[in-house]
């Protein structure tokens, strides 16, 4: 948001357009529209949590696409160390 | 004469395919190609009525294919230009009454006899759009600067693609260089940045449109329409020549600078 923008307490539309559209289009390309990509990510917290402990609520998963490679980026932080450790011990 | 078809298609309907075809049709007969436009949405004819042909029709495409009539029988004559022609669609049937072959051996017949062949394919992404890029040598996407039309045309990009059409060409219809100055349309740059194609033409919102689409007679034949303009740029291209684009929608006003400056990056 530039500076005349939050001036006038508003972001431009076409922005949003354009955001909106890349985020479309990266599903629409992977044939994997947000609500599956929902469901990818709930399997693999599953399947990881049977292994290592991690930090559910701050899992995030999304796709990219820089030219023509498509990416499926996931953050997965494991739960703080010490709690890891009690689990464990 | 071999001529090149180029196929008129957008995924998305009402973005202006048909006013595309017809004006491309006019200005490439007015820099004295042989044109013949095909109206390609069977059971919505719509071309005949914006070239202003449609009190000529006798026969149509699906008469030529299905053997009532020879191909010259169908070609009706432009009022205006005497190298223009139009082959209507059929108004009664649907569109499995052509196939994709159909429309590759009737392309293949007007060949020899023009410069250009022109086809106006149907809105959708199924049988009446195939049939329209089966015979396309070219095949020209048109969008508006609107984020279900821009979707829409790259569904189309990667349909073309996969049926080895070579790369296809967008037009972008119907900007209104205003609303792109203030932030509220998306701009030709924005659509090329999300879409994996090359640009051929940039068509502004133009009313001489509207009223050549009430008249019949496309706005490429009016001096005075800043979308004529366009579209016969778009036709140089066509024909090979490197035809500047004009900026109708440059940020490069006194706003568009400072905003840029007090934006880091562009974010």
């Amino acid at each position: 948001m530039n500076f005349f923008e939050r001036l006038r307490g508003e972001r431009h539309s076409a922005q949003t357009a354009k955001d909106r559209l890349q985020l479309v289009l990266v599903h629409d390309r992977a044939d994997l529209p947000p609500g599956k990509l929902e469901a990818l990510k709930d399997d693999l917290i599953a399947t990881l949590s049977r292994h290592i402990e991690i930090d559910v609520r701050k899992v995030s998963i999304s796709l990219t696409q820089d030219r023509h490679q498509q990416r499926l980026v996931a953050d997965i932080p494991l739960a703080p160390s010490r709690a890891r450790r009690r689990g464990v011990g | 004469m071999t001529a090149r078809v180029a196929t008129i298609t957008s995924g998305k309907g009402g973005v202006g395919k048909t006013t595309a075809t017809a004006n491309l049709g006019v200005a490439l007969a007015s820099a004295g190609f042989r044109v013949v436009c095909i109206d390609g949405d069977i059971g919505l004819r719509n071309l005949d009525v914006v070239m202003g042909l449609e009190n000529r029709i006798v026969y149509d495409l699906v008469d030529i294919i299905e053997g009532r009539c020879k191909l010259r029988q169908a070609l009706i004559k432009d009022k205006r230009l005497s190298d223009l022609y139009l082959i209507p669609a059929a108004q009664t049937r649907d569109k499995t009454a052509v196939s994709p072959q159909d429309m590759i051996r009737v392309a293949k017949d007007l060949k020899p006899d023009f410069d250009w062949v022109l086809i106006d394919s149907p809105a959708g992404i199924e049988r009446g759009f195939r049939n329209a890029v089966a015979p396309a040598d070219l095949v020209l996407i048109v969008t508006n600067p609107e984020v279900s039309a821009v979707r829409d045309a790259d569904r189309i990009i990667g349909l073309v693609e996969a049926e080895e059409k070579g790369p296809p060409k967008l037009i972008v219809n119907r900007v209104k260089p205003e609303m792109v100055k203030r932030g509220d349309m998306l701009s030709t740059g924005d659509i090329l940045d999300v879409l994996a194609i090359e640009l051929i033409g940039v068509v502004p919102e133009d009313e001489i449109v509207t009223v050549a689409s009430n008249q019949g007679s496309p706005a490429a034949l009016d001096p005075r329409s800043r979308a004529g303009k366009a579209f016969r740029d778009i036709a140089r291209r066509m024909n090979g020549e490197d035809v500047p684009f004009e900026s109708l929608e440059s940020k490069d006003g006194f706003f568009g600078r400072i905003s840029r400056m007090v934006r880091p990056g562009g974010a």
